[in-house]
């Protein structure tokens, strides 16, 4: 790796580039490396957890554009994500669409509906909104279990298996190349939208919106595409899951699911792509590694291993917990600063 | 004419708890500004600490009370110094966030202890009905109205009369003047907390005694954000009234509708009020637009 002292650039295009230095091309394609070879590695259980996080990566990003991005505070992420699961669910039933189609109709589909909910935000801010968007995500709720000639209640509505070229994709080794696929995508869209003017319209909303609609930015026209947009991948995340596990059951779209997503974007760090994925890995590792350490343990200490479901609940408080306490901007800045120090390493300048 | 009686009590009974619990939503918001998740789990706390009291350890009622109103106070006061005070002027993400993970801690932590199952003990509440005309009520439900109006209203005298309660109303006014006339801001947070605890508590300790003790109680907890901004985010009167609405409203639905309707009443009234009146009934009106 060649040493840099700092970042010095002599043509637009590596200014303008995502990956300018040559240490972050580097690290991109290692992790690349990794994402290609974990399948063939891995057993089936690691492949289903790696799955998980591609998918939750897939609604981090999408609610982090909402909330991280755009200040818009959402606490309607799992009505989203319903909406997405049952409509790609029923387009196939009902219609007869493939599948692929029908995940991209949920995709525009959960817009439409997010945009529809964003639209109290145009008139509320901040703790009324949130506020709103719960009672939204309590009613999508009742929906789901009560309006039974639609959703089947609280039936699960079993799919179809998806196949592409003739392999079905649910499989957790087949479906970790779609789940991958959808989350890089997502990562790319995310990444070159906050480029462009849209995406910048939306960071000024959040930072002072008075300022920002000041300044020429259509603020109705701004948080309604920061819903739709927003939602339309929260949408794609939903309807990967009704694919993936090929049942769609209300329990995985309750006011959980959001605190859950928002967990995810707390602990990785508001406003980051990359922190979007680590908070999606860690939040989604965390139960699992808990219920790894209760099987430990059952045979040595069966009474604490008893106890293990509820651990897995307050500690799930407790990171969230302590990263607003002391790290706010979460693991995507303690990444940054792990890269920073390393950046000019040996030659740190030194604070004292 | 019966049933109608009937849904109005248990509708006011359930009411009234609804109230107890925005109520202690209330001062906290009122004092910092935070948006309270926990207040189902202080519900929660209350029902479990009052069936640890009394129903494992055997503690006569009224020392049962006291006991859990006063652990309830101390994991209140405890959550303030411990979670909230380093967090004092962050986002409103940050606080609704710090306290959805103060609710899964408590939530953990209280099923935990005491398991998953719903307990049962011996009501302080008598357990017969009084027949008025055709209609019989629940003794229970019937006098744990007043028992709520009491304490709420010992609540709002503390706000007009005792010193804590009017630097309360200061700080929401106005943080800074209250700082320069010399509130201290930590301690009327601690008092804050100390004081939805108590309120919490003793709606958990009604519940305990209305409905049992089940780890289902704290999801009763949402049910303060269609009270409160019905009422008014800022208002202990509106806490009561809209305590009192959503649960007859909830009561007839279920009563007359039907069809689960009125798990989802509620949220329906909260939307309406949020596009018609966002300040509610007797809040301030203050709400900020874009």
């Amino acid at each position: 790796m060649s040493m840099e002292c700092g970042v010095f650039h002599t043509r637009y295009e590596s200014d303008m580039g995502l990956r300018p230095r040559p240490a972050q091309r580097i690290r991109l394609a290692a992790f690349a490396a990794f994402v290609l070879v974990f399948p063939f590695l891995a057993g089936p259980y690691w492949l289903d957890l790696a799955n998980q996080i591609a998918i939750a990566t897939v609604g981090a990003i999408g609610l982090n554009i909402l909330v991280g991005y755009t200040g818009q505070i959402s606490l309607g992420q799992g009505a989203f994500m319903a909406v997405g699961a049952y409509s790609a669910g029923l387009l196939t039933l009902n219609l007869g669409l493939p599948w692929g189609v029908s995940i991209a109709l949920a995709c525009v589909i959960t817009a439409v509906a997010g945009s529809f909910f964003g639209l109290p935000s145009l008139r509320l801010k901040g703790l009324y909104l949130a506020i709103a968007t719960l009672a939204a995500q309590e009613i999508v709720e009742w929906a789901m279990t009560h309006w039974t000639a639609v959703t089947g209640g609280t039936e699960a509505i079993v799919l179809p298996a998806p196949r592409l070229f003739g392999v079905r994709l649910n499989g957790a080794f087949s479906f970790y190349w779609f789940g991958v696929a959808m989350a890089a995508g997502t990562a790319l869209f995310a990444a070159n939208l906050f480029r462009t003017r849209m995406g910048r319209a939306f960071v000024a909303v959040r930072d002072q919106d008075i300022a920002a609609s000041v300044i020429g930015v259509n603020l109705f026209r701004t948080k309604l595409l920061a819903f739709a947009t927003s939602s339309f991948f929260v949408g794609l995340a939903g309807a990967m899951i009704a694919y993936y596990r090929t049942i769609i059951t209300w329990e995985r779209f309750t006011l959980e699911t959001s605190i859950v997503y928002l967990a995810m974007i707390i602990v990785g760090g508001l406003g980051s792509i990359r922190g979007s994925f680590f908070g999606a890995a860690l939040i989604t590792l965390l139960p699992a590694l808990i219920a790894n350490a209760g099987r430990a343990l059952q045979d040595t200490a069966p009474v604490v291993a008893g106890l293990l479901p509820y651990a897995q609940q307050a500690v799930f408080g407790v990171v969230i917990i302590l990263f607003l306490i002391f790290e706010p901007k979460g693991l995507s800045k303690l990444w940054g600063n792990v890269k920073d120090y390393f950046h000019v390493w040996p030659f740190a300048y030194r604070r004292g | 004419m019966d049933i109608f009686l009937q849904l109005t009590v248990s509708g006011l009974s359930t009411g009234m708890i609804y109230a107890l619990a925005a109520a202690g939503f209330v001062v906290i918001y009122k004092a910092s500004d935070v948006i309270n998740f926990t207040q189902g789990d202080l519900l929660l706390l209350g029902t479990y600490l009052i069936f640890f009291a009394v129903g494992q350890i055997g503690l006569p009622w009224s020392l049962g009370v006291l006991v859990t109103v006063l652990l309830a106070v101390a994991v209140a006061l405890a959550i303030e110094r411990l979670v909230l005070r380093p967090l004092i002027g962050e986002p409103i993400i940050s606080m609704i966030m710090v306290t959805i993970g103060l609710s899964s801690i408590l939530r953990g932590l209280v099923n935990a202890i005491w398991g998953p199952a719903p307990r049962s003990f011996d009501s302080f509440l008598p357990e017969g009905s009084v027949v008025v005309g055709p209609a019989s009520l629940s003794t229970g439900r019937l006098l744990s109205i007043p028992i709520a109006l009491v304490v709420l209203a010992a609540l709002g005298l503390f706000f007009r009369h005792a010193r804590d309660g009017i630097a309360m109303r200061a700080i929401a006014d106005d943080q800074q003047a209250a700082l320069s006339m010399g509130i201290g801001i930590p301690r009327v947070l601690g008092v804050a907390w100390a004081l939805a605890a108590a309120s919490a508590a003793i709606g958990g300790i009604m519940l305990a005694g209305v409905v049992g003790v089940s780890p289902n109680v704290a999801s009763i907890g949402l049910r303060v954000f269609p009270v409160v901004i019905l009422g008014g985010l800022d208002s202990i009167k509106g806490a009561v009234v809209g305590g009192a609405i959503i649960g007859l409203l909830e009561a007839y639905t279920g009563g007359y509708v039907g069809h689960g309707l009125n798990l989802v009443v509620p949220y329906g009234v909260l939307i309406l009020v949020l596009m018609v009146r966002p300040y509610g009934l007797f809040g301030r009106e203050i709400i900020e637009r874009v």
